[in-house]
């Protein structure tokens, strides 16, 4: 009698362990993105800290939806107060959507403040409103230029010796004369090529104080210029499809149409994924200069994960955050999967991050040395409450009068946009 | 004799025991509304209320957990270039839409009826099968078709008869061209099988009355098969502005976060681009307001003008 009672016991000892484990049910964050690649990395991360934290799992959903649509339905959700995700990507110029009214996102302080000494702190500032910070970006966004190698031995041009725009823009002639290719393309439907050469000389479309500077001299300057090399010298051209993110754009950089181009570091990928043909042609370079001594780069573009008030677990998904983005390790893995240059400087000299990957397989070797050798020169940018506005004026109508067609000179353009800008802020 | 009394006292016993409400669904006056009650609910729940609240926040500013009234500085704010901008593309839109969606579908029916075209049910069906197809997909393959670049198909076509290309989605009049090409291929064939539903009350007597008096094809067609066929007509045109006003699909695809110099931007975008992404809820409201007056005004001058208004004789 005693023996099957002992089994009996012991069967319900083993069904009762189980139930144990059971007990650590996994906590449900959602996650709304617009980059595939965002997501897989954060899957990485929930899988690295269910290892790490076996007492506090998590079960990550991570949803991708097209870039606007992740936008408008995160405000609609948070206007109306339900059905908003934990955590979710706001690029930065959509942010300050996010940021009026009651806030309905959770500061981040306490995990950003104490390893803020070791960050790019403009990544964050980006992302703060009086005092808070509310966003965890995913790169430093330094602008460089890509050339393609090939094309410009075939133009006779040393890309070492291209120091300042205007050896850029003599280059560009050599380029035109001895090749059918153009130097470089322009967007005229996004604003990235614009932003990156007012910000590389410490212009912006909106001053440090909130005022629009849109039609200053140096952003008059800058954009005839730009328009010089399109509709005066032939050098450049505007981006086929309209930017540097368009089928059109891919297809025809990828068969040599240009000589180069400038966006920031985390356009890498895109050249892997979009535009094999060019392995091992491109060069990676810091922009020229406007003037002696001048930046060689500016911080451009950027998508902050936020973590909203209406998360059932605050404190869950900030910790998961700070575990996801802000540790050495995140930051070392938002290089070698990412190919993103990490916001965390401090392993940028790491030797995990100097060891060998598709991105140097695709490139060359010492892209980190660049941005070591430029990292006091990458100026970010000011984030006003109408910044998305603004980006709409000047994508819409600036950059297409002014690049595409040419039918307004820069300061026509400018002047036009910067009105219409003021106009909204009274 | 027993036999009627018992089946009379009977009934009446059975009368009585009725529920109240047996006799609630069976009653003369109440049945009627019952039936039309879920309609009357679903109008209220998914028009009236939100047309309510959309009047109610077009005076208001509407930002997360702070919402303010601001009387009509929203509407003040409507009168600018580029609503107005908005509004001539909607309303050329409309009209090349109108004119398009009507007249063509009708060659077709007229074309596909007749006794001597074959293989018409397989025409029917193939005009029909974009009207399946989702906008978005349709929004792609047209955008790859008129792309910018030389080996886009409507590049090489125009190459091929001798044209050179041309960067469609940058130029006022190939943008429009784009739209309401997309909207022509989507609604064709929905507004063909309308118009052969209609050819068939067409009274085929009448019709050989005509031509014995000696009228001709196109003289039959005035004035035998289009009066048949103008109540269809006028729902079609109908129809055709209304979805034209609202038109936001064939512009969000080919341009989806701003078009060019506002060549694509319709009046529905504005309050997509206003309301959602700028932000301003209230400032949309105000634009979605104006907008429903315009389509109500515009519809009741239309459905004057084709006396829809005028009693049948």
């Amino acid at each position: 009698m005693k023996k099957p009672l002992w089994t009996l016991g012991s069967c319900a000892m083993m069904l009762a362990l189980p139930h144990t484990a059971m007990a650590q049910q996994a906590t449900e964050l959602t996650f709304w993105t617009f980059q595939q690649a965002h997501a897989t990395f954060f899957e990485d991360a929930e899988a690295q800290w269910n290892e790490a934290n076996p007492d506090r799992p998590i079960d990550l959903n991570a949803e991708v939806y097209p870039y606007d649509q992740v936008h408008s339905n995160l405000l609609l959700a948070l206007q109306s107060g339900r059905g908003a995700p934990d955590l979710a990507d706001i690029e930065v110029r959509q942010i300050s959507n996010y940021l009026q009214g009651d806030v309905p996102l959770v500061p981040l302080n306490d995990v950003v403040e104490p390893v803020l000494d070791e960050m790019v702190t403009s990544r964050f500032d980006i992302y703060a409103k009086d005092g808070n910070y509310y966003g965890v970006d995913y790169h430093v966004g330094a602008s460089v230029m890509y050339y393609n190698q090939e094309i410009m031995d075939a133009a006779g041009v040393n890309i070492d010796d291209i120091e300042t725009w205007e050896d850029y823009a003599a280059a560009g002639e050599q380029v035109t004369a001895n090749t059918d290719a153009v130097m470089t393309t322009f967007e005229s439907d996004d604003i990235f090529s614009f932003w990156i050469m007012i910000a590389q000389q410490g212009s912006d479309i909106f001053d440090a104080d909130g005022q629009v500077s849109l039609d200053n001299q140096t952003n008059i300057d800058t954009l005839q210029f730009m328009q010089d090399m399109i509709h005066e010298h032939g050098t450049a051209r505007a981006a086929p499809g309209g930017g540097h993110h368009s089928e059109e754009y891919f297809g025809f950089m990828n068969n040599g149409g240009a000589a180069s181009v400038m966006m920031p570091m985390w356009y890498m990928g895109r050249f892997i994924d979009n535009m094999p043909d060019l392995e091992n042609k491109m060069q990676v370079r810091p922009l020229p200069r406007w003037t002696e001594g001048g930046d060689r780069s500016a911080g451009m573009g950027g998508t902050g994960t936020v973590i909203t008030r209406q998360s059932a677990d605050t404190e869950l998904a900030k910790e998961f955050l700070a575990f996801a983005k802000l540790t050495r390790d995140a930051n070392i893995r938002l290089w070698t999967v990412l190919g993103f240059d990490p916001i965390r400087h401090e392993v940028w000299d790491s030797e995990e991050v100097q060891a060998d990957n598709a991105y140097y397989q695709f490139f060359h070797e010492g892209i980190f040395n660049i941005l070591l050798d430029i990292r006091d020169e990458i100026p970010g940018v000011n984030i006003h409450e109408l910044t998305p506005t603004a980006q709409q004026v000047i994508e819409t109508n600036t950059l297409h009068t002014a690049l595409r067609t040419g039918n307004r000179t820069a300061e026509q353009a400018l002047t036009q946009a910067a009105d219409e800008i003021r106009m909204r802020m009274r | 004799m027993q036999l009627t009394q018992f089946l009379s006292r009977r009934r009446a016993q059975k009368a009585e025991s009725r529920s109240p409400l047996f006799s609630f669904l069976y009653s003369r006056k109440i049945a009627p509304y019952l039936f039309v009650s879920p309609f009357i609910l679903s109008v209220l729940v998914l028009y009236l209320y939100p047309f309510y609240s959309a009047i109610q926040m077009s005076f208001q500013r509407v930002l997360p957990g702070q919402v303010f009234y601001v009387g009509l500085e929203n509407y003040e704010r409507v009168m600018n270039p580029i609503f107005f901008r908005a509004l001539q593309n909607t309303s050329i839109y409309v009209v090349l839409t109108v004119i398009l969606l009507t007249v063509l579908p009708l060659m077709l029916a007229l074309i596909l009826n007749h006794r001597l075209t074959r293989w018409s049910n397989f025409f029917r069906a193939a005009i029909f099968i974009p009207a399946l197809t989702s906008v978005v997909v349709a929004g792609t393959i047209f955008r790859l078709i008129f792309g910018e670049s030389d080996q886009a198909l409507a590049n090489q076509v125009l190459s091929f008869i001798g044209f050179s290309p041309l960067d469609w989605r940058y130029e006022a009049w190939t943008a429009m061209f784009l739209m309401v090409a997309m909207a022509t291929w989507r609604w064709l064939g929905v507004n063909v099988i309308y118009f052969l539903a209609a050819l068939q009350t067409v009274n085929n007597d009448l019709t050989e009355a005509a031509s014995m008096d000696g009228a001709n094809a196109l003289q039959r067609f005035r004035h035998v098969t289009l009066p048949a066929i103008k109540p269809i007509i006028v729902f079609l045109v109908t129809i055709t502005i209304i979805n034209g006003f609202r038109m936001f699909e064939e512009s969000y695809v080919l341009w989806e976060s701003s078009s060019p110099g506002y060549i694509g931007l319709t009046v529905v975008r504005y309050i997509y681009r206003e309301g959602i992404q700028n932000n301003a809820l209230g400032f949309g409201a105000a634009v979605g307001i104006i907008l429903l007056a315009i389509i109500f005004v515009v519809s009741m001058i239309q459905l004057y003008l084709t006396g829809a208004f005028k009693k049948e004789h």
